[in-house]
């Protein structure tokens, strides 16, 4: 029977998650990790209540939480815009439990000895562009189309210098040097990518679902503030419509989003296609959100002052992380429509 | 969380397919296309005399003892069908309505007669001068001496009005006093001396109907609810509006675009689902059907819950009807010419031009989008009422 309550369990992992983001993720926390966009003390935070590996079984050492509990979180952490690299952390550390032969490393995971990410596009020449946390991470899983490869290093944050982006993410390339641990290969190694990216895609889609309703309670907190010709702004239909569009994008890619988490454990054959699908559309239903919201800012949503600013950046670069949005439209439609077409 | 629809009619959708086999012909649907009316009166009466339409109705109205599930299955394979059951659907409303908020003897005389299709009601709120706004209604309804009503005014819109035995009308009984409180119900009959049908053509096919009342005497029983209490049963009946249920599904328009796309190649010999940007407005429509069809599972569940507040019922209705005008629309750029062409010459036998027609309405009907937004803006985001009090 359709069920669209989440269980009390759901929600005190909400609510822990929700204090926990409010206590130490804070806009002024956000703000002075600009621009690394990485806060040492909130990742240790992480590290404590066991984020990191939230989702790893539980005979692996982690929480064995389900996909929807997941998604849960991630939602919160993106409410927050929290400074620390926990979608790419925690679909790393899945994909490293699932791998399997690194209990160690998953060990070091829970531990907070490593951070974990995962590159989201194929290396070149050994070098991944752009990889997610590649400023900060200890260890980066990559697919160089055949192989699934796992590079390391020690040393003090931040280890390379951070390629200067839209987000204030911790961004960087990786060499991943000359002889990387190799996880697996062919059809495995496949595999466990496809699988992966299908998570980062749902967790940063909850992700961008908790940042598009932050940033719509700023923009309405706003135009029910400011005046313009006597009146608020929220008086106006012309601002009242648009904001009534957007919130309405916003609640559909939220129910997407929860939907392809469901199918994670119960309609599996669906599942990649669905995270694709919530991914896509909260992508483009938070940023409208932002669009919206700081357009209604006036001149105040252009200045650094204001936080709307923040949540715009970010709705814009998050889901860019994993490349270009045509391609991945184009793949959608073949899985969708063309027989035998499986998720890239 | 569980987004599992469990088909509720499962055991009874082999005897309705059975039944739609054995009853329904293939010229009806015909026949509707033609005429634009969508009401079939041999269909109607088939469905009366077998107890259908009284299904799940108390006994002491007429009701009968068929299961009301097998009658949803039978319904929904009408639809599938390609039948559409405008007459009995206004019908169920009203008797629907009645059932609530009319008068025992109201309620004896007319629910057992619809049941036994007898009487099929059409509505009658609309006007030519207000639409969304329909507590602005201007058809007057005046006592005489006799202790009956006066009917004078004209309703637009007024759908299967040229099938049908009764009109329900929205009248003003009362100009001193704020418009929502001056407004009375009455159930018409359509063949009363002053009653004039005029046909209304519509860009998608469908027949519809002005109404023009000139002097129609009506007794006072024919009223519903109290004198001045006609909007408490329009928000009665407007309830109603939302009941529909999707029914079952075949392969969604996008996925026969989407075949016809890998079999057909445009002008320039390139396949059309490899042109560029085809594949995204697939992908997207999609995207768009998906969220329908969720934004709609959760007006259902929370109507189910009993927690339904109006906003989801408002938040699904404007995506669902401005996706399916985006959708249509950008079917259309991706056809190109063939597209534009009517019926079984046209792309896909011209379901996309037809229910490209169609979908215009989609935004306008059943509360218009800026009407939902207006819900949404003023009732979920709690921002100011910006429409003048009365």
């Amino acid at each position: 029977m359709v069920d669209l309550a989440f269980s009390a369990e759901q929600n005190a992992l909400r609510s822990a998650f929700a204090e926990l983001f409010a206590k130490h993720a804070s806009i002024e926390r956000v703000r002075a990790a600009e621009p690394l966009g990485f806060d040492e003390r909130l990742w240790a935070e992480m590290v404590a209540i066991g984020a990191p590996v939230l989702g790893v079984p539980e005979s692996a050492g982690g929480a064995g939480a389900s996909a929807l509990e997941v998604a849960i979180v991630a939602q919160e952490f993106g409410r927050r815009i929290a400074p620390v690299p926990l979608v790419e952390a925690i679909v790393a550390a899945n994909l490293l439990a699932a791998v399997g032969g690194q209990a160690d490393l998953v060990g070091a995971i829970a531990g907070g000895d490593v951070l974990p990410s995962l590159a989201l596009s194929r290396p070149h020449d050994g070098v991944v562009h752009l990889a997610p946390a590649g400023a900060v991470a200890d260890a980066i899983v990559a697919f160089d189309g055949d192989r699934l490869l796992l590079s390391r290093r020690s040393g003090n944050r931040p280890y390379v210098p951070q390629t200067p982006n839209l987000a204030s993410a911790p961004i960087a390339d990786w060499d991943l040097g000359s002889d990387p641990v190799v996880l697996a290969t062919g059809r495995a190694a496949e595999e466990h990518y496809a699988a992966a990216i299908a998570q980062w895609r749902l967790y940063t889609a909850a992700a961008l679902v908790g940042l598009g309703q932050t940033a719509l309670d700023i923009g309405v907190d706003y135009v029910k503030e400011r005046h313009a010709f006597g009146v608020p702004l929220g008086w106006f239909q012309s601002i009242q419509h648009r904001l009534a569009d957007v919130a309405t994008a916003g609640e559909g890619s939220e129910l997407l989003t929860w939907e392809a988490a469901w199918a994670t454990d119960a309609q599996p054959e669906r599942a990649p296609a669905l995270a694709t699908m919530a991914f896509l559309c909260a992508a483009e239903a938070a940023f409208d959100i932002c669009r919206a919201s700081l357009q209604y800012h006036g001149g105040y949503g252009y200045t650094l002052e204001y936080d709307i600013q923040l949540y715009f950046r970010r709705a814009k670069a998050w889901p860019l992380a994993g490349g270009a949005l045509k391609p991945i439209y184009d793949e959608l439609a073949d899985v969708l429509y063309v027989k035998g077409t499986e998720v890239a | 969380m569980d987004f599992l629809e469990r088909d509720k009619y499962a055991g009874h959708r082999a005897a309705a397919e059975q039944w739609v086999a054995a009853n329904l012909r293939p010229e009806w649907v015909e026949e509707e296309h033609r005429t634009g009316t969508h009401h079939n009166k041999v269909l109607h009466r088939k469905l009366a005399d077998e107890g259908l339409l009284g299904a799940g109705w108390p006994k002491e109205y007429g009701g009968t003892e068929v299961d009301p599930d097998y009658a949803q299955a039978v319904f929904q394979e009408i639809a599938h069908f390609g039948l559409r059951m405008d007459g009995w659907i206004t019908t169920w409303m009203v008797a629907s309505t009645i059932l609530r908020a009319g008068s025992e003897e109201i309620k004896r005389e007319i629910i057992p007669a619809a049941l036994r299709g007898e009487a099929v009601i059409v509505l009658g709120y609309t006007e030519p001068s207000c639409g969304s706004d329909a507590a602005a209604a201007k058809t007057r309804a005046i006592r005489t001496e006799d202790g009956g009503w006066v009917i004078n005014g004209s309703k637009m819109f007024t759908s299967t009005a040229h099938e049908a035995t009764h009109v329900f009308l929205l009248t003003r009984t009362n100009t001193d006093v704020p418009k929502h409180r001056g407004l009375t119900m009455f159930l018409v009959s359509l063949d009363l001396p002053g009653v004039e049908i005029a046909p209304i053509y519509t860009m998608g096919g469908q027949r519809t109907n002005a109404t023009y009342y000139g002097d129609v005497r009506v007794p006072d029983s024919t009223r519903v609810g109290d004198v001045d209490g006609g909007w408490g049963v329009m928000r009665v009946a407007l309830v109603f509006e939302r009941g529909s249920s999707t029914g079952r599904t075949g392969p969604t328009l996008a996925e026969q675009v989407a075949e016809y796309a890998q079999q057909h190649t445009g002008w320039d010999g390139t396949r059309l689902y490899d042109a560029p940007g085809v594949k995204e407005v697939l992908a997207r429509s999609a995207i768009d059907d998906e969220v329908s069809k969720l934004l709609g599972m959760r007006t259902h569940w929370a109507a189910e819950n009993g927690t339904m507040t109006g906003i989801e019922g408002a938040t699904a209705k404007l995506w669902s009807s401005e996706h399916s005008q985006r959708q249509h629309a950008a079917f259309m750029d991706l056809l190109g010419a063939d597209g534009v062409v009517n019926g079984h010459a046209g792309a896909l036998g011209g379901l996309v031009e037809h229910e490209f027609r169609n979908s215009v309405v989609s935004t306008i009907y059943g509360g218009s989008s800026e009407v939902m937004r207006e819900i949404v803006a003023e009732r979920r985001l709690k921002l100011p009422r910006s429409r003048p009090a009365n």
